[in-house]
């Protein structure tokens, strides 16, 4: 797989006030501090910059990210970054939202090794090594998901901001369970919030998504 | 050229037809990009500073430590500012990252000198409360004129049943999943400004920027091609706006300022609560005769809190007194459909307890009552709908330990279009592009502009290229008061039909017609009662050469109305022993003159009824008396309705032909306002004691079964 580079910050963010040249300290004493030795070999496989820094403990380095099948390294992440937002502002990924950031409403759900997970309550560096899905990594030599096909179809979306989260959702339900009943749909996008009241249309998206993906659709 | 009337729905291809989004698909894709999507890794980002008090002001600010921080651009606060909340903003930073302006936040030092302050109405209308607007003479109430007609007090002898009782409803904010935000990008020269705005206004938030920076209108353009719902909340141009604008001219970078999910709780609208002292009275045979109330209601700091009361029901002599009350606590903004929810679940209570006290059934009682001729023939449906005659009882329901009711609501609107233009180029390669500057707040804006080009041209709604959500667009209104719909649809006709005939012109002499007897229909130009005389599409447009052609239109009265009929009808259990309420079925009727597209218009239907349900059971905004703070600025604890708690819902969109051919009629907002009544009246039927205020928990359902034995 061919590895490429894709820090997207213009020059003036990433330049040499960028917070990457002043905030290093030691990895090392940071991943301890956390109680963590055994597994900074693993996060941080390429050992950068080690240097004493000063402020509040912030450790930053560059993570390797595969998302939708290409392979991303991204310089200059903090420790505390979350994978939402370095797939929204440092890979434009932006189908992923930012609504509550705090694993209550499912709007930034992304597939973690195909598992539905908040990316918001994951942090950037912990999903290194892991395959990520996106919504934009669904659709396939430009045609839709079944799932995604479903939504329009019903019109399981109003303003489609919940929308997203949503589709992920219901595509990592329908792997686990293929012949879901109406019940069980409803226990299955239940991590998910819609303010615009979509949910009714969504069962349905997700019933007749069911049925076109088990006759191979 | 005159304008058409519509042609008759049975000649009509997708009007009045199922139309799915066109653009669905770049929403389920994650393609859509909204205020704060537009870009996203190439700026920086804003964060607000909000006052932690809820009567404070700002009396000295040291930005020195922030502004030592690697990676803050640009900092703004506002020294002096007067804030009557706790969550109000004081000011914003820009840095290279979230993170970082979380830590700039964190180190700016405001030196607060703080008031007293009253954040429940209970204790802000006390005579010697704190005063909510310290330091001026505004008052914490304010007694509104009285209200009225007849003679109350002769009426009320005259008499059979008469119902006393007090009803609330409670403060619901409205939790735009987006948060409100803006994308903020200067020219070099600070002389052009684009932003990417959340908003229900396109043209209101470019008029707004225009004046704050001593602009003209066309050196700032906005931009909302998408945007993750407004109901109210995001209707004009406002702070958030300014403060990305103001951050990155300072910082000379692009900004993006959207607020956290806290502070869009807090501050940024909410619909009032309500509270109602009311006293009604009705003959045997059936008839309101009289109705008084005494009601009240908080909008926070700032905005009124009034709702309409008797509401939709006609009564010969009413009284009405109500009083505003102030807190210190995020003010209110227009929420769908403002003060009508309130209203409804008051009078609708009112209604079925009468017709209770009289021994009537409740619809029969309201068909007797309500004025208005289709809405008495949607009682009759909805009745049928629900299999009312056979299921419903006066009640309790004798089940243990559920206990099953129904109840009814009804609502009215107004919805008649906003001043609205567009503009349509046919080329002559066959391609249509329609232009307005409307926007699409999640109702359907988009599709209903391609469904309209589409019935005019005789293309499929596909086929035309849709462009809105622009300020360089022909101007089109606000998203507010569902009149986007009524005013951009006739729009986008009159320019087609205009289009249409400059095509004509051109296409004529190669038909050997006259351009009167040409029309467009099934991918042809041909003319009329002769379609062996036909061109398709593609060769029609191409006798244009190189000249396209353009249609303007606005909005024509003659082709929109407005007044529209609704009932919601709902049937549910109630668990006596845990108090939860279980929603079985929820049927919801709406009436919208010409629908413009059926699909659509069933999932705003859906959308309302959620809503409506959510408020009805769940959402509360819930203040701390002693540090007046929101208690549940979040989404675990300030709740929604979730997938969990949906019922079956069944729209039915009103489709007589006397209704399809008042025109167009907006109706987003309408199917929210009967559904909290209808609830709370269903529960009432179950377990035959009423629950008198939002939200019906289950606490509030054991404690109204405790005071009934
Ligand atoms: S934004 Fe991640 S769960 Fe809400
Ligand atoms: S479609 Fe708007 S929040 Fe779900």
């Amino acid at each position: 797989m061919k590895e490429e580079k894709s820090d997207v910050r213009p020059e003036s963010l990433s330049g040499e006030e960028s917070p990457g040249d002043r905030f290093e300290i030691s990895r090392r004493g940071f991943l301890k501090g956390l109680g963590g030795t055994a597994v900074a070999a693993a996060v941080f496989p390429k050992a950068a910059v080690s240097q004493e820094g000063t402020l509040r403990g912030v450790s930053v380095g560059s993570v390797t990210l595969r998302v939708n099948g290409q392979t991303h390294v991204i310089p200059r992440v903090e420790a505390r970054t979350t994978l939402l937002d370095v797939l929204r502002n440092r890979l434009d990924l932006t189908g992923a939202k930012p609504i509550c950031e705090r694993a209550s409403c499912g709007g930034c759900t992304v597939l973690l090794d195909g598992k539905a997970v908040y990316s918001c309550s994951i942090l950037a560096m912990d999903a290194e090594g892991r395959e990520i899905t996106t919504v934009e990594g669904l659709a396939s030599n430009g045609r839709l998901h079944p799932v995604q096909e479903a939504f329009v179809e019903h019109d399981a979306l109003q303003c489609g901001f919940c929308t997203p989260g949503f589709v992920v959702a219901a595509v990592a339900f329908l792997q686990e369970n293929p012949n879901p009943t109406l019940e069980e749909v409803k226990q299955g996008v239940s991590g998910n919030l819609c303010r615009c009241g979509t949910y009714t249309r969504i069962f349905e998206a997700v019933l007749a998504a069911a049925e076109k993906m088990r006759k191979g659709a | 050229m005159a304008v058409i009337p519509w042609k008759p729905p049975a000649q009509m291809d997708y009007i009045t037809k199922d139309n799915p989004r066109l653009d669905g698909p770049a929403k389920v894709t994650g393609r859509a990009k909204y205020a704060y999507d537009a870009i996203a890794s190439k700026c920086l980002v804003g964060r607000m500073i909000t006052c932690p008090y809820p009567n404070a002001k700002a009396v000295r600010i040291d930005t020195s430590e922030a502004e030592k921080l690697p990676g803050v651009k640009a900092i703004l606060v506002e020294e002096g500012k007067v804030c009557r909340l706790a969550g109000e903003f004081v000011g914003a930073v820009a840095a290279v990252s979230a993170d970082i302006a979380d830590d700039a936040v964190r180190l700016i030092r405001i030196e607060w000198e703080r008031y007293p302050f009253v954040t429940r109405e209970e204790d802000a209308v006390q005579p010697n409360a704190p005063q909510v607007h310290a330091g001026n003479e505004r008052p914490n109430v304010r007694v509104n004129d009285p209200d009225g007609e007849g003679d109350v007090e002769a009426a009320f002898q005259q008499a059979d049943a008469i119902y006393e009782g007090t009803l609330s409803t409670q403060v619901q904010t409205h939790t735009c999943l987006e948060p409100h935000g803006t994308t903020a990008v200067w020219d070099e020269n600070l002389e052009h400004l684009t932003v990417w705005a959340s908003t229900q206004a396109v043209f209101g938030v470019r008029n707004d920027l225009a004046e704050f920076f001593g602009l003209e209108p066309h050196q700032v353009e906005v931009i909302t091609e998408y945007m993750g719902g407004g109901f109210g909340s995001k209707l004009g141009g406002g702070y958030i706006e300014r403060m990305a604008a103001r951050l990155a001219r300072e910082a000379r970078q692009p900004v993006k300022l959207l607020l956290t999910r806290e502070q869009e709780q807090t501050n940024s609208g909410n619909r009032p609560s309500a509270r109602a002292r009311v006293r009604a009275g009705a003959t045997k045979d059936g008839k309101l005769i009289a109705f008084e109330a005494e009601t009240s209601g908080t909008g926070g700091f700032a905005g009124g809190s009034g709702f309409p009361l008797p509401y939709i029901y006609s009564v010969p002599n009413w009284r009405r007194q109500h009083t505003d009350v102030y807190i210190n606590a995020g003010n209110a903004r227009a929420m769908r459909a403002p003060g009508h929810p309130q209203g409804s679940f008051i009078m609708e209570a009112v209604m079925d307890e009468l017709a209770y006290r009289l021994g009537m059934d409740p619809i029969e009682f309201r068909i007797q009552n309500d004025p208005n001729e289709t809405r008495r023939r949607q009682f009759r449906e909805l009745a049928k709908r629900l299999d009312w005659d056979r299921l419903w009882k006066p009640g309790p329901d004798e089940g243990f330990p559920l206990k099953r009711g129904m109840g009814v609501g009804a609502a009215v609107w107004g919805g008649g279009g906003h001043g609205s233009n567009a503009e349509v180029e046919i080329h002559p390669d066959g391609s249509v592009v329609v232009r307005c500057g409307t926007q699409d707040i999640g109702t359907g804006t988009r599709t209903v502009v391609g469904v309209v080009a589409a019935e005019q041209t005789g293309l499929s709604p596909e086929a035309i290229t849709v462009q809105i959500g622009h300020s360089t667009y022909p101007q089109s209104g606000s998203s507010g008061g569902s009149t986007t719909c009524a005013g951009v649809a006739p729009a986008v006709k009159v320019a087609t039909d205009n289009a249409l005939w400059e095509l004509f012109l051109k296409v004529a002499p190669v038909l050997e017609a006259s351009p009167e007897e040409l029309e467009a229909a099934d991918g042809t130009v041909r003319v009329k009662g002769d379609p062996s005389r036909a061109l398709s599409w593609k060769e029609a447009c191409a006798v244009l050469g190189q000249e396209s052609v353009v249609g303007r239109g606005r909005n024509d009265r003659s082709l929109s109305s407005s007044g529209t009929a609704g009932v919601c009808g709902v049937d549910l259990e109630v668990d006596v022993e845990t108090g939860r309420i279980h929603l079985r079925r929820i049927v919801s009727i709406q009436e919208c003159g010409l629908v413009v597209n059926k699909l659509t218009t069933e999932s705003q239907m859906i959308g309302g009824v959620i809503q409506g349900i959510s408020y009805a059971l769940f959402e509360d905004r819930i203040m701390d008396r002693m540090l007046g703070h929101q208690i549940n600025p979040n989404l675990e604890f300030y709740k929604l309705a979730g997938p969990a708690d949906m019922p079956e819902i069944v729209p039915i969109v009103w489709m007589e032909p006397e209704s399809l051919a008042r025109g167009v009629i907006g109706m987003g907002e309408p199917p929210v306002i009967p559904v909290a009544a209808a609830i709370g009246n269903a529960v009432r039927n179950a377990i035959g004691v009423r629950v008198n205020s939002l939200p019906i928990t289950p606490r509030k359902v054991l404690a109204a079964l405790g005071t009934e034995v």
